[in-house]
């Protein structure tokens, strides 16, 4: 435990180090992300885990189970994820939402076999997500600057914070078994990189910095997602207006 | 009196016939958002060679029958930002060749998970410009729903009466996402550095992994 704890902290003082050394050398050009030469690096860091062990993990979890399975996982996940979802609609006072949210949490353990049949989206009632960062967001929290976190990927200062309270709330951390709890993440992380196969090429293939793609995606994303949709526009699109074609 | 409210009774429906006329004309921007998604994805479900990405039949589509409706001279410009103006008539051109094989072929290879969706157009917002119009709809299918918005402007007597000039997938705005990208490169080596970069990467894309 002792010697975990050393090399946490070892981890945290690099970390710390790098960020200095940010600072120090190169200004970043992104007002939204002055830590933009560390958060490059662990992009880097975390590019490379993902090439090496991720991926491949997760091309061989879709060749190797049929499609009914991997939904079938999917959707296990995605109902234990909805009890969360659930809770921060209701701690933005979204009365309506939380309700359809717990309408399809008990349509789903009940009717579609403890949430491995997604029959409430069938029925027609929508999934939700939210998490703590979008209530913060929602109650007002700025969101600071932006944070690439190793091996979880894109994030910002606010829901850097969050995260841990994210991690609680998920269903799959309160099991007390811990070979299970172990399991159970590890498929979670496949099934959730499984998901992604197609958008992560598709980034790499479609940008000219994949890093700087990933960041603005992320920042509008969560932007998008606070608003429910529909933001208020912060671009400029009268700058270059011009007549058509 | 009587009289009175018969000839009232004409007036209103010559009218009203008069305003019935002008909305026939002018497609309602949902409307137009709803037959034109309907059409893309009607044809892509009917040709297997669309879904398994062929890059020439989905161009063809995108030419034959998309890029009408869509001012992809504005987008382009939108995404490249003040550099637009002071480029040559001959860059901007070359600009927008390169720009629309980059997202056609990254669109085209989400095609192929194409099956059973169907396309539901949100109620408009209220108190929008028509200059500047969001219509959001939503991609049903298996899975979560894909958000897809378009952002379109009023072109009255061209085209359908509306053009699309930006696209929202999953939350995200495609012009937006794109200046960053572009200023980059325009920064270290003006239009020309940007033209150059695009082709390399759409010459790298072209190459089966």
């Amino acid at each position: 435990m002792n010697a975990i704890r050393n090399r946490f902290l070892l981890v945290l003082a690099m970390a710390m180090l790098l960020v200095l050394q940010g600072c120090s050398t190169v200004k970043s050009a992104d007002a939204r992300d002055p830590w933009e030469p560390m958060n490059r690096s662990i992009y880097q860091f975390n590019d490379a885990v993902d090439t090496i062990a991720l991926k491949p993990a997760a091309e061989l979890y879709v060749k190797a189970l049929p499609s009914m399975v991997r939904t079938g996982v999917n959707n296990f996940f995605g109902n234990l994820g909805d009890v969360w979802s659930m809770a921060n609609s209701a701690m933005q006072f979204k009365g309506q939402d939380t309700v359809e949210t717990f309408m399809r949490i008990s349509v789903n353990t009940f009717m579609g076999l403890g949430g491995v049949l997604d029959v409430a989206t069938a029925m027609g009632i929508e999934k939700r997500r939210e998490d703590f960062g979008q209530t913060l967001g929602y109650w007002g929290v700025q969101s600071g600057p932006y944070v690439m976190l190793p091996l979880f990927g894109p994030s910002t200062l606010r829901d850097a914070l969050a995260f841990p309270v994210d991690m609680q709330g998920n269903v799959t951390n309160q099991l007390s078994d811990q070979r299970t709890r172990n399991a159970l993440l590890a498929t979670r992380l496949v099934d959730t990189r499984a998901g992604l196969l197609r958008t992560v090429d598709a980034v790499k293939a479609s940008s000219l910095d994949p890093y700087s793609f990933v960041r603005d995606a992320y920042l509008q994303k969560r932007r998008n997602d606070i608003y429910d949709g529909n933001p208020p526009s912060s671009f400029d699109y009268n700058e270059t207006a011009s007549p058509s074609r | 009196m009587n009289r009175r409210h018969w000839l009232a009774a004409v007036g209103a429906v010559g009218l009203s016939g008069l305003a019935g006329h002008a909305w026939a004309s002018d497609e309602a921007p949902d409307a137009f958002v709803q037959r034109i998604t309907n059409d893309a994805l009607n044809s892509i479900k009917s040709d297997k060679s669309l879904r398994s990405g062929d890059i020439q039949k989905v161009m063809q589509l995108v030419d034959g029958q998309l890029m009408q409706h869509v001012n992809f001279r504005r987008m382009t410009a939108l995404a490249t930002g003040p550099a637009w103006r002071s480029a040559t008539p001959e860059q901007q051109k070359r600009l927008q060749d390169e720009f629309k094989t980059l997202l056609v072929r990254t669109y085209s290879g989400a095609l192929s998970q194409i099956t059973d969706q169907v396309v539901v157009v949100k109620p408009l917002r209220r108190g929008q410009d028509e200059r500047n119009l969001v219509v959001n709809t939503e991609v049903r299918g298996k899975g979560d729903p894909i958000q897809l918005d378009y952002r379109l402007e009023k072109t009255p007597g061209q085209g359908a009466g509306w053009m699309i000039f930006d696209l929202n997938v999953l939350g995200v705005w495609l012009v937006e996402n794109y200046r960053n990208q572009f200023t980059k490169e325009i920064n270290a080596g003006g239009i020309d550095a940007l033209i150059a970069s695009l082709a390399a990467r759409n010459r790298s894309n072209a190459k089966p992994a």
